[in-house]
């Protein structure tokens, strides 16, 4: 088969560069690997709701209608909410059309699937970014009396045998399975490296508000000091609780979480803690006072303080003087381990030698390093909205230019080629 | 006119463009990055030892500092010997807190904050019952370390935290004391 731009996944990145391509008058497939928004579908845990507002999931054509803007939508509707989006733009989508291999062909791409073959002189990888679980290499020496769950394998506290859970992570995934895990009667031991401290609502609005607003999720890829580190900054210790409650280390203590240090190994069946705790709390809570910071300049140059409450601080996150370096994984008093230490994408798929030494895409915020194929959907991949389902659209709009010149200069460069030859 | 002030240029006597290049060089080249750090030790007398540094392995070939330097370690009169230099955990304490002033000038330079000084003090407690091996609960080493900076800069309070936060982030020694390490001692 034969189309302009093949379009891999779809799920928010894929139709938003669907509605974008069509919008261009681009002729384009989006193939995608199993249903519709694939992996809200399974690969998420069953109370896990966006850790966006409603109103904050704004998509090419396609904005909230609800009369619950501050909610936060659940699974299920979330993927109904991609499903309405597919449907309201036409997407040409072939749901499970699983893509095994995408190699150079003339001046364009093959894309080999299950379901067909398609060649096609542009792509857009819109895999997303969390495909596979990366689990640190100490998770070998486990002791194998201990069941051990990824985040994206973990479902529900019924799944996990009553007694102790050590969950490593905390950032976003990490902090809600040690909060529903804890709450569910099982002790939770809770190994914290690097994250990142937000409070859910400042000053009487969401943080997603602040950030919209004062334009930090707006940020671009090319104006910052150092973009590897923004695009390896952990997720947002955020939850999208019906509540609104925040959670962080704190509120994790309180309920009975024990905090301990990032994992650095296990030894003789002993889990070995780092030592960093209380540094890696300090950075988060200074980080976190200065975007708090950056959010009351805001508030005050844009008058808008006396809309909000006044400025405030939260209690810096506590650490016990003296948490444990080591916990005894053959004693019982830990039954399982859940691995939430983050994701990577999957390109084992792509022939095309794009791929650096630490399994990322070479690109230039999207335009990879290969003639017509763009990247779509990763964190701070243009903005720092970037992964966000509200970023994406903002992201597809410039790829799909980029893209569409990228057509036009081709098909110039072909014309004139071939007004020379019939000269 | 309080906002016309002549901008001095930050200078803590950091080379910030040496090791940014550095960095942006070794990211391309990892294997010029792979460094071996080495001592040597020769036995004095009784507890006292003496140390010396000269050659390393980095950038690819073997270097050397300027000259040789070298520690001599001893443990204290309470300890029934002589006294003839550090003792070797103090030695520890010596090197984490050279690591991290280090990092707090370097990190200073980067983010252009003028310090004007900075000390620290360094505790760290012990129960002695274990290298004496009179209680086998009790482990060798430190039961914590305590560091407490004072820091004179041209910069907030949270600028300064941050500062000493982010010099722990980057230091060798606080991972090297902070993170379990393999050791394998060997004999010829």
């Amino acid at each position: 088969m034969r189309t302009t731009a093949v379009v891999i996944g779809a799920g928010q990145a894929g139709l938003a560069m669907s509605w974008w391509l069509a919008k261009r008058s681009i002729d384009h497939v989006v193939l995608e690997r199993g249903e519709l928004a694939n992996s809200w579908k399974t690969e998420r845990w069953d109370s896990l709701r966006l850790l966006t507002p409603n109103w904050q999931s704004r998509l090419p054509g396609y904005g909230y209608e609800g009369n619950d803007p501050d909610g936060f939508r659940t699974m299920p509707e979330t993927i109904a909410f991609l499903e309405r989006y597919a449907t309201v733009i036409s997407a040409p989508v072939r749901l499970h059309t699983s893509v095994t291999s995408v190699r150079h062909h003339d001046d364009g791409y093959e894309v080999i699937a299950n379901q067909g073959t398609w060649r096609c002189d542009t792509l857009v990888i819109a895999t997303g970014a969390c495909n596979v679980a990366q689990v640190p290499a100490v998770a070998a020496t486990v002791p194998t009396t201990i069941a051990t769950l990824t985040s994206m394998q973990y479902r529900n506290p019924d799944q996990v045998e009553e007694g102790g859970v050590l969950v490593v992570g905390a950032s976003a995934s990490g902090t809600q399975i040690a909060d529903e895990l804890q709450r569910s009667g099982r002790p939770v031991t809770l190994a914290v490296g690097e994250h990142v401290r937000v409070p859910r609502v400042y000053r009487g609005r969401d943080i997603q508000w602040w950030m919209d607003a004062a334009g930090v999720l707006d940020e671009r890829y090319d104006e910052i000091d150092d973009i590897v580190r923004a695009r390896n900054v952990p997720s947002l210790q955020l939850a999208g609780y019906a509540d609104r409650r925040t959670i962080d280390l704190n509120s994790l203590t309180r309920i009975g979480v024990k905090l301990v240090g990032r994992l650095a190994g296990i030894n003789g069946g002993k889990a070995q803690f780092s030592g960093s705790l209380r540094n890696v709390c300090a950075l988060a809570d200074l980080k976190m006072n200065r975007l708090l910071e950056t959010i009351d300049d805001w508030a005050a140059v844009n008058a808008i303080s006396n809309q909000v409450a006044p400025p405030h601080r939260f209690e810096p996150t506590r650490v016990e003087a003296s948490p444990p370096l080591l916990l005894d994984l053959t004693r019982g008093a830990i039954k399982t381990i859940i691995w939430a230490t983050g994701f990577r994408p999957d390109y084992s798929w792509l022939e095309v030698p794009v791929v650096d030494h630490k399994g990322h895409l070479r690109h230039d915020g999207g335009v990879v390093d290969a003639p017509g194929i763009y990247l779509l959907g990763m964190q701070f991949l243009r903005r720092r909205k970037s992964s966000l389902i509200d970023g994406v659209g903002d992201d597809a709009r410039d790829l799909s230019a980029h893209l569409a010149s990228y057509l036009d200069r081709r098909s110039s460069a072909a014309r004139s080629e071939q007004r020379a030859l019939s000269r | 006119m309080a906002d016309t002030t002549i901008e001095k240029p930050v200078n803590n006597g950091v080379n910030v463009q040496a090791l940014l290049g550095a960095r942006e060089a070794l990211t391309k080249a990892p294997e010029a990055a792979q460094f071996k750090w080495r001592a040597t030790v020769k036995w004095v007398n009784g507890t006292h030892s003496r140390s010396t540094v000269e050659g390393f392995y980095g950038l690819g070939s073997e270097q050397k500092h300027k000259t040789q330097f070298s520690f001599d370690a001893d443990h204290p009169e309470v300890f029934a010997s002589e006294d003839r230099g550090a003792t070797p955990v103090e030695l520890v304490l010596a090197g984490l807190a050279s690591c991290l002033t280090a990092g707090v000038a370097a990190v200073a330079q980067l983010r252009e904050i003028q310090l004007r000084s900075v000390s620290a003090t360094l505790e760290a407690g012990m129960d002695i019952r274990g290298i004496l091996g009179a209680d086998s609960d009790v482990r060798n080493g430190f039961d914590g370390i305590k560091v407490t900076y004072k820091i004179d800069a041209d910069a907030s309070a949270d600028d300064i935290k941050a500062l000493v936060a982010q010099s722990q982030k980057r230091s060798a020694v606080y991972d090297i004391i902070t993170n379990p390490t393999n050791v394998t001692v060997e004999v010829q």
